[in-house]
């Protein structure tokens, strides 16, 4: 069929998928730890009709080719992981990273997931667990009679007990990065596993080999910048009304051949 | 029948293709770093025995409109947006150096330094391959520097140049996959004086209002040129109702 109309219907598909990823964007502008998404567009290979270089005689060349696009595709999801604002919020289980890592969290399937969110709580057993009741690998466990847990920033959570002068310490955060963080696929909950593409996580105390400092009663905040999505999303309009209008013209033309031949 | 139909009918053809290169171009108004295609009707008179009266008309592109598009701030720091002119040497999986203005890079598990569609982008010597990090800053001459992992941020190695180069536009060529090549097939030169602006990408450089503008023109000129065929069609039919013997 006409290369006019399906080059434009792809445009339509890509515009299409681009907005989805602008509204999840705008949807999780309050999500702790949420990294925002972009849509990253390829054009579609190229019909050749006339080759550059070419001879068009013994002693001329064609000085350039014909080459038909056959459109665009979405060729990644990208998450951009900046730095979210690190919001202060007085609570002493609220951890936010300042920095590279992830906190890492161990999922009902019984694998380890990572997460930016460290909105954490204790559960009925006295474990650390996230807002959905996953519990913080390595597992760390407040006895009941703590009377208030401090957070180092490399991670050393202690408790201080009634009757003890000195704090006792009771576990630590550790925090996993990794080379292409990029590569990690988002599962819902703020929470990624690992993928082949983000390759295996190397497991570090915060504040040494490159990862971040934790910061105690803080959290990170979303990296949306709703000013941007929202620039990108009358971008996204715009496109695609253009697209259509193709799809439109293109189908006048052939509405014409059809009505008057 | 007369030829009148078969010329118009080549016109046609061509319009219909022009319209072909606009749509494209404009689904990919927002591809990182596009260059829109270019495309013209060129004439193929047909000379033969008799005065060359007779003149068809072929779809000729005249290459890629290389003017440079919007430099959009990202705040990335793989994001890479070449400043003028200029293009970022890639390798085209059948190994060969192709050309490209996206800069949207990321690293993989291997640590190599890639395009979005996973091309690796080359250095002063082959592919670049990024050592683990703490953290990454591209320079304006594409000099990659990193703070090797659980280094004092002060010790900074620098790791390689992404490639860079600057050959005259007329000898460029798009390929099928949409990335440039030298149309000789050779490499081109590194150029020093190519300017990249980190945290930045490269907007497509598809003027919109002007792909709309030539979308009408285009579907106009359809138009005419199927009442062409079909004034050929209507004569034909006259001479054929003069010709019945009643």
């Amino acid at each position: 069929m006409n290369t006019a109309l399906w080059a434009a219907k792809t445009g339509l598909d890509a515009q299409q998928t681009r907005m989805a990823v602008i509204s999840n964007n705008l949807a999780n502008t309050n999500t702790t730890g949420f990294k925002r998404g972009r849509a990253s567009f390829e054009d579609l290979i190229y019909q050749n009709r006339t080759q550059a270089g070419g001879q068009t005689s013994q002693i001329t060349r064609h000085p350039s080719g014909t080459m038909i696009g056959t459109g665009v595709r979405i060729v990644a999801v990208q998450k951009t992981f900046g730095q979210g604002t690190v919001a202060q919020t007085n609570n002493a289980l609220d951890v936010a990273i300042n920095g590279r890592g992830f906190f890492q969290i161990l999922t009902p399937d019984g694998l380890t997931a990572f997460t930016r969110d460290g909105t954490f709580q204790v559960d009925d057993q006295g474990q650390l667990v996230t807002n959905n009741g996953y519990p913080v690998q390595p597992g760390v466990t407040i006895p009941p009679a703590a009377q208030s847990i401090t957070i180092g920033d490399d991670g050393t959570i202690s408790v201080s007990l009634p009757g003890q002068a000195a704090p006792t310490q009771v576990g630590n955060i550790q925090l996993s990065d990794f080379i292409n963080p990029a590569g990690l696929e988002p599962r819902g909950q703020n929470l990624f596993v690992e993928t082949a593409a983000s390759g295996a996580p190397q497991i570090s105390t915060p504040g040494i080999n490159g990862v971040g400092r934790l910061q105690q009663g803080a959290l990170e905040t979303s990296n949306v910048n709703a000013v941007e999505e929202l620039v990108s999303m009358i971008e996204t309009q715009r496109a695609y009304e253009m697209n259509s209008k193709a799809i439109e013209t293109t189908d006048a033309m052939l509405q014409y051949v059809a009505n008057n031949l | 029948m007369d030829r009148l139909g078969y010329i118009a009918m080549t016109g046609a053809t061509h319009t219909m293709r022009a319209q072909a290169v606009v749509s494209n171009n404009l689904a990919n108004i927002s591809t990182t770093g596009f260059r829109a295609e270019l495309v013209a009707a060129d004439s193929a008179p047909i000379y033969g025995d008799v005065h060359p009266s007779r003149v068809n008309v072929v779809t000729a592109g005249y290459g890629a409109d290389f003017s440079a598009g919007a430099i959009m701030p990202t705040g990335r720091d793989l994001d890479v947006a070449i400043n003028g002119e200029g293009f970022i040497g890639v390798q085209a999986p059948d190994g060969q150096e192709a050309y490209t203005r996206a800069g949207d890079f990321y690293i993989d598990t291997l640590g190599m330094l890639k395009t979005a569609n996973g091309l690796p982008v080359m250095g002063d010597g082959g592919p670049v391959a990024v050592p683990p990090n703490s953290s990454l800053t591209i320079g304006a001459d594409g000099t990659i520097s990193v703070v090797p992992l659980g280094q004092p941020s002060n010790a900074l190695a620098i790791v390689d140049r992404i490639r860079l180069v600057n050959p005259p536009t007329q000898e460029l060529a798009r390929g099928r996959d949409g990335l440039f090549r030298m149309k000789g097939g050779e490499t081109a030169e590194a150029d020093a004086s190519v300017t990249l602006v980190t945290g930045s990408l490269e907007t497509s450089n598809v003027n919109a209002s002007a792909a709309l503008v030539e979308m009408i023109e285009l579907s106009r000129t359809y138009e005419m040129q199927i009442k062409t065929i079909e004034t050929a069609r209507d004569d034909a039919d006259r001479a054929a109702q003069l010709m019945r013997l009643s």
